[in-house]
């Protein structure tokens, strides 16, 4: 091929697809390269959709797009070995449109891709980037695993996932470290859809999301969900790839034991699982996002980094770095410049000035304090749920004295001065 | 507890395997069999594509591989996996990720 593009987009996730549509829309020459048989089919995620992210670039995506349900009610529970204590918020709000969707990934992606393709972008699949080609510093197009596989753009957007290969072999940023993602494993469970509006209490396209937390993991730092769909319950838990190799624990162990405490296994009773998926994702946060713009090339969503873990956002988050690169990429063409490391700085700072990067630095020292104080995941749980238990138990004790048990308990697993300690170190990351 | 094996839950996925041409690769086995003290890759592996074998070597099948990268980033000490990602094509086809 020894056609020239505007603009070569790696990969058809959401951060690409939002990449190459808006610039394809724009009357830009873009090909987008995606390595799977299709776009979705080497793509996972849990999973949620952020209608407005999708909406800024798509404006009745609400009206087309196969999302799966609405989530009606949000459940956070702390688990321990057989029970939990949760919250739950369910509802919503008069004239508003739900902002979150359950989805099924390999749907919305070739969904998206579709739009991609209408919008004027040229999308080849089965095809594998391995490499960027340069002239000098400046990146001048990819290399890929076809026979004469080379192929020239003025711009390079690398919207290739989490593992972000390209980049690094490039020499663009450094590889990213067992230290800084979490590995999820993912199965999904289909059920009759009656099945499952039954066992949520919903109806219609109302759905239910459920986030787990505390002994699931085993003191590894993770969370497990559960998420309905129409007619499926996706189902998975993930946790620090270091804690897994410290923990000698297996991910597919781990979800087993999941799927067999007592509060999951009525929710997925008599399922058939039709495919078990697993996939890294980069919580390092705002400290490991790398370099995401040079001579000729930007990064868009996981590949540089761009999952908020603390509010489990990514999807939104791959769609705005995606969207705001396009528009970074469409501003210097219409102004006539060319696409230099320093020209390419608008996208930085269009992306410090968004929710992305205010976000991410908000929670910038969660990771390392998580990583540090284990007792947020296994002691706590164990003492809420004690404590719930202690106080809802009719055995003709006063409650005072009950109380004072609980007091007790807490003060024993933590003493004084750590409860104070651990509640100051929460402000602080939420600060 | 009932629990599935892991060699099951594979068995609901898609995959076009490239015959002959494993995009994972140890680079030297006696590494991991003489000097890997914690072959992380035997329990981390989501797909349970490394095993141990009674002397102590590793392994590799990459046919149930679901292309996660976890492999790749553990083995940080001693950088004996070769990892890329299948030709275009090939590889786990996930239905609905």
């Amino acid at each position: 091929m020894a056609e020239k593009f505007d603009a070569i987009v790696v990969g058809a996730g959401p951060s690409g697809n939002t990449a190459a549509y808006l610039m394809a829309k724009a009357g830009m020459k873009v090909l987008q390269l995606e390595r799977g048989e299709y776009p979705g089919s080497k793509n996972v995620q849990g999973a949620i959709m952020y209608a407005e992210a999708l909406e800024a670039v798509i404006p009745n995506c609400r009206r087309q797009a196969p999302f799966e349900r609405a989530v009606l009610e949000q459940r956070m529970w702390l688990m321990d070995e057989r029970s939990h204590v949760g919250s739950h918020f369910r509802g919503t709000v008069d004239g508003e449109q739900p902002s979150r969707y359950t989805v099924i990934r390999a749907n919305v992606d070739k969904w998206f891709s579709g739009k991609v393709q209408d919008a004027g972008a040229l999308l080849i699949c089965e095809t594998t980037v391995v490499d960027l080609l340069k002239k000098g510093d400046r990146v001048v197009g990819v290399r890929t695993d076809r026979e004469n596989g080379e192929i020239h753009a003025d711009v390079v957007v690398l919207a290739d996932g989490v593992n972000s290969l390209v980049a690094t072999k490039a020499g663009l940023r450094p590889a990213i470290r067992a230290h800084d993602v979490a590995l999820a494993v993912k199965e999904m469970h289909f059920l009759p859809k009656h099945t499952i509006e039954e066992r949520f209490n919903i109806s219609g396209n109302e759905g239910v999301v459920i986030e787990m937390f505390g002994k699931i993991t085993r003191g590894m730092v993770g969370t497990g969900f559960l998420y309905t769909n129409r007619e499926s319950i996706s189902l998975g838990i993930g946790c620090m790839v270091e804690d897994f190799k410290a923990a000698r624990v297996s991910p597919y162990q781990l979800l087993e034991e999941m799927k067999n405490h007592p509060s999951v296994k009525p929710l997925i009773e008599g399922s058939e699982v039709k495919e078990y998926s697993a996939h890294l994702i980069p919580e390092g946060g705002y400290n490991a996002i790398p370099e995401i713009h040079g001579e000729g090339w930007v990064i868009c969503g996981d590949s540089g980094g761009f999952v908020n873990s603390v509010h489990r956002e990514g999807s939104n988050l791959a769609m705005t770095t995606g969207r705001l690169a396009a528009e970074t990429i469409l501003q210097l063409r219409d102004e006539g410049k060319d696409f230099s490391a320093r020209n390419l700085r608008r996208y930085r700072k269009a992306l410090e000035q968004s929710f992305v990067m205010k976000d991410l630095k908000k929670y910038r020292d969660l990771p390392e304090i998580l990583h540090g104080n284990r007792q947020f995941l296994t002691t706590y749980p164990e003492l809420l749920a004690r404590a719930a238990h202690t106080m809802l138990k009719v055995d003709g004790v006063d409650k005072l004295t009950k109380e004072r048990e609980i007091r007790r308990d807490f003060v024993n697993k933590r003493s004084r001065f750590g409860l104070f300690g651990d509640a100051i170190k929460l402000m602080r990351a939420w600060r | 507890m009932t629990t599935t094996r892991v060699e099951e839950k594979l068995f609901e996925n898609r995959y076009r395997v490239d015959e002959g041409r494993a995009h994972i690769a140890i680079k030297a086995p006696d590494i991991c069999r003489d000097k890997c003290e914690t072959p992380a890759c035997t329990w981390c592996c989501p797909a349970g594509c490394y095993t141990k074998t009674d002397d102590g070597s590793v392994i590799l099948s990459t046919d149930g591989c679901l292309e996660c990268g976890t492999c790749r980033l553990l083995c940080s000490e001693h950088h004996n996996v070769e990892w890329s990602y299948p030709r275009g094509g090939y590889g786990v086809l996930y239905k609905f990720g």
